[in-house]
C-alpha cells in the first residue's frame, strides 16, 4: 500500500538531504588524491598524500592503538551488550530490572564529555581510596570504552531478541534442554545477527572516541582521533584528507560484508532476507 | 506461566552485565556528585578530603562554592544558556532537513527504502572528527561554497563561515542528523497509508492531508528524534571548539577548560552535575512520551 509513486517533491529531498550528507565525504575523498593543498587552483591525481600519511610514525602508531583500543573493548562490549539484550528481552520481571535499563540509556543520551570525565574521576577516586593505580593508560581505556559500547550492542541485541518467537526456546525446554543449552544452541544463534552488527558499532565508536579518550589516555597514549583533533585545532592538514579516504573505505568494506553474512546467515535459518540485515541500521537509538 | 522462576543462567545474564554498569557507570557519576561537594586543594589529585579538620580533628570540610558560582557566575550561566540554545536550534535544524528526508524516504518503493536508510546511515559510520574536518574546509574563507557564491556573483567578497556561531550550527546538524532520520523513519515508516488514501479519496488536498492527518501522527516521531538530538547535543565539546569561535563558550568547553586547564576539579564536577539534572527533564519527558528510551522498551 505504501508503494505510492514518486511525487516530484520526493526526488528533491532525496536528492538535497543526500546531496547535504555526502558532499563533505566525497569533498575528503577528492582532495586525498590530489597533489595540491585543498581550495588551490592547480590538481592533479597524486598519491603524495598517502606516502606522507605512511611516513608519519607518530600517526601510524595512534592509529595502531586505536586499533589495539578498539579490537579489545568491543569484544567486551559485545558480550556485556549480548548478556544485557538477552536478559531484559527473555526476562519481563526482576529485581532491578528498571534501574538496568536506566543504567543502559545514560550512554546513549548523556553528552560524552560529562561520561569522559565521570571515569576519569572514577580511576582517580579508586586510586586515592586505595592507591591501587594503573595511571592513565590503555587498561582504563579498555574499561571506558567497553563500557560505552555495551548498551548499543545490548539495544540492537534487544531488538533482534525481542523480534524472535519464543517458542524455539520453549520447544528446547520441553524436550528437557538445561539453561545453558538453550542459551548456547538457541537463544544465541536467533542473536547472532544483532550481535554482529552491535559488535561492528561498538568498534567503530571505539575507534572514532575523542572526548573519553582525552580524558583517559595520558601523553603517551594518544589514540587516532586525539592525535587528528590535536592537528585539527592548529589547522588544515591534507593528510587527513588520506586517512578519511582510507577509514570511508575501509568502514564501507566492513559494513558491506557484514551486511551479506547477516543475509547468508539469514537465508540459512530460513528468515526473510530482510529481517536481520536492518539490524545494523538501528545504531545508537 | 511457568517461566517466572529465574534460573541460575538467566541470574547471571543479567547479573554480569548489571555488576559491570554498575561499576563502570553507576559508580562514576556519583564519585562526580560527591566531589562537587569538595575544595579545590594543591595537591595532586587536586582535591581536598571532604572529612578533615585542623589538628587531626575529624570535621566536614563540604564546600557549596561550585554550586555558588555555577548559579551565579555570569560565565558559567552563558555557557549554559549558550549550550541549550545550540542544542535546540541544532534540534530544530535536524527536524527541518531531517523530516522531508524520513518522509520521502517512508513514501518511497518498498525495494528502495533499504538501500536509501542504509545512504542515510553511512556517514553516520565515518569518523565524525573528519565529518566535521571536510567541513572545515569546505565553508572556510577560500573553500568552495565562497567560491561558488563568488563565481556566482552573489556575494562580492568571501563571507565568514568557518569559526562563527553558524558554522556550529551546520556542522552540528549535519552530525546529529541519522540521530533524528532513524527514529523519525521507523514512525513515518508505520503510518498507516490506508488513512491517508482515506482522507485523499474522501477530497483532502494533499497540504491539507499532511496537515490534519500525517503532521499529528508523527507527532511522537518529530519530539522523540528531536530530543535524541537535544541531550547530547548540550554538552558537544569538539564541534564547537573546531569551528566555532571562543567568544560563545559552551558547556562542554567550559568543563574542559575547568578541567584541563583550571585543574579546578569540584566546579568541573558541579558543571557535569548540573548539567546531567538538566538534561534528566527532557530524557524523562521523552520516556513519558513514548513509553521507551532507546529502542529498549520500558
Amino acid at each position: 500500500m505504501n508503494e505510492a509513486k514518486q511525487r516530484p517533491w520526493q526526488s528533491v529531498a532525496l536528492i538535497l538531504g543526500f546531496a547535504f550528507l555526502y558532499t563533505p565525504i566525497a569533498w575528503i575523498v577528492y582532495f586525498s588524491f590530489s597533489g595540491d593543498l585543498p581550495g588551490s587552483s592547480g590538481r592533479h591525481f597524486s598519491l603524495h598524500w598517502y606516502r606522507a600519511l605512511l611516513a608519519n610514525t607518530e600517526l601510524s602508531e595512534a592509529a595502531y592503538r586505536s586499533l589495539t583500543l578498539a579490537l579489545l573493548s568491543s569484544p567486551i562490549a559485545a558480550l556485556l551488550g549480548s548478556l544485557a539484550g538477552i536478559g531484559l528481552a527473555r526476562r519481563e520481571r526482576f529485581p532491578g530490572r528498571s534501574t538496568m535499563i536506566a543504567l543502559l540509556a545514560i550512554p546513549i543520551f548523556a553528552p560524552e564529555i560529562l561520561l569522559g570525565f565521570s571515569f576519569l574521576m572514577l580511576f582517580a577516586g579508586a586510586e586515592a581510596l586505595t592507591g591501587w593505580s594503573h595511571g592513565k593508560g590503555m587498561f582504563t581505556l579498555v574499561i571506558a570504552h567497553a563500557t560505552l559500547g555495551t548498551p548499543i550492542v545490548a539495544s540492537i541485541v534487544f531488538a533482534r531478541v525481542s523480534g524472535c518467537d519464543r517458542s524455539l526456546e520453549d520447544a528446547a525446554r520441553d524436550l528437557g534442554a538445561r539453561p545453558l543449552r538453550v542459551l548456547a544452541t538457541v537463544t544465541i544463534p536467533l542473536a547472532a545477527p544483532g550481535i554482529l552488527s552491535g559488535w561492528l558499532l561498538a568498534l567503530t565508536l571505539s575507534f572514532d572516541d575523542v572526548v573519553t579518550s582525552s580524558f583517559l589516555a595520558g601523553p603517551e597514549n594518544t589514540t587516532l582521533p586525539m592525535a587528528i583533533f590535536s592537528g585539527l585545532r592548529v589547522g588544515l592538514d591534507p593528510q587527513i584528507n588520506a586517512i578519511g579516504t582510507l577509514m570511508v573505505v575501509g568502514v564501507a568494506a566492513v559494513v558491506g560484508i557484514s551486511f551479506a553474512a547477516i543475509r547468508i546467515y539469514n537465508r540459512r535459518a530460513g528468515d526473510p532476507p530482510d529481517h536481520g540485515a536492518r539490524a545494523p541500521l538501528e545504531p545508537r537509538i | 506461566m511457568k517461566r517466572s522462576r529465574l534460573t541460575l543462567v538467566d541470574r547471571m545474564t543479567i547479573a554480569i552485565p548489571f555488576t559491570w554498569l554498575v561499576a563502570f557507570l553507576a559508580l562514576p557519576m556519583l564519585s562526580v556528585a560527591a566531589l562537587s561537594f569538595h575544595s579545590v586543594a594543591d595537591s595532586i589529585p587536586p582535591v581536598a578530603p571532604l572529612f578533615a579538620g585542623p589538628h587531626g580533628h575529624l570535621a566536614l570540610n563540604a564546600s557549596m562554592r561550585g554550586f555558588r558560582m555555577v548559579t551565579e557566575d555570569p560565565l558559567y550561566l552563558s555557557s549554559f544558556w549558550n549550550g541549550l540554545t545550540n542544542a535546540t536550534l541544532t534540534a530544530a535544524g535536524c527536524i527541518l532537513i531531517g523530516f522531508p528526508l524520513a518522509f520521502a524516504i517512508s513514501r518511497s518503493p518498498a525495494r528502495r527504502r533499504n538501500l536509501y536508510v542504509l545512504l542515510a546511515i553511512l556517514p553516520f559510520w565515518t569518523s565524525f572528527l573528519l565529518r566535521a574536518y571536510a567541513w572545515m574546509g569546505l565553508i572556510r574563507d577560500s573553500g568552495p561554497i565562497n567560491s561558488i557564491l563568488l563565481s556566482l556573483g552573489v556575494i562580492h567578497q568571501p563571507i565568514a563561515i568557518l569559526y562563527t556561531p553558524a558554522a556550529v550550527l551546520l556542522v552540528m546538524v549535519y552530525s546529529y542528523l541519522p540521530f533524528f532520520v532513524l527514529p523519525m523513519y521507523a514512525v513515518l515508516e508505520k503510518l498507516p497509508a490506508d488513512l491517508l488514501a482515506a482522507a485523499s479519496d474522501l477530497g483532502a488536498r494533499p497540504a491539507y492531508v499532511f496537515r490534519t492527518v500525517t503532521l499529528p501522527l508523527s507527532l511522537p516521531g518529530i519530539i522523540s528524534g528531536a530530543i535524541l538530538v537535544f541531550v547530547p547535543a548540550v554538552g558537544e565539546y569538539v564541534i564547537p571548539e573546531l569551528v566555532g569561535t571562543s567568544s560563545t563558550m559552551m558547556i562542554g568547553g567550559i568543563l574542559w577548560d575547568e578541567f584541563f586547564q583550571n585543574r579546578d576539579w569540584p566546579l568541573a564536577a558541579t558543571i557535569a552535575i548540573v548539567t546531567f539534572g538538566l538534561l534528566m527533564l527532557p530524557a524523562l519527558a521523552l520516556r513519558r512520551w513514548t513509553g521507551r528510551v532507546g529502542s529498549v522498551s520500558l
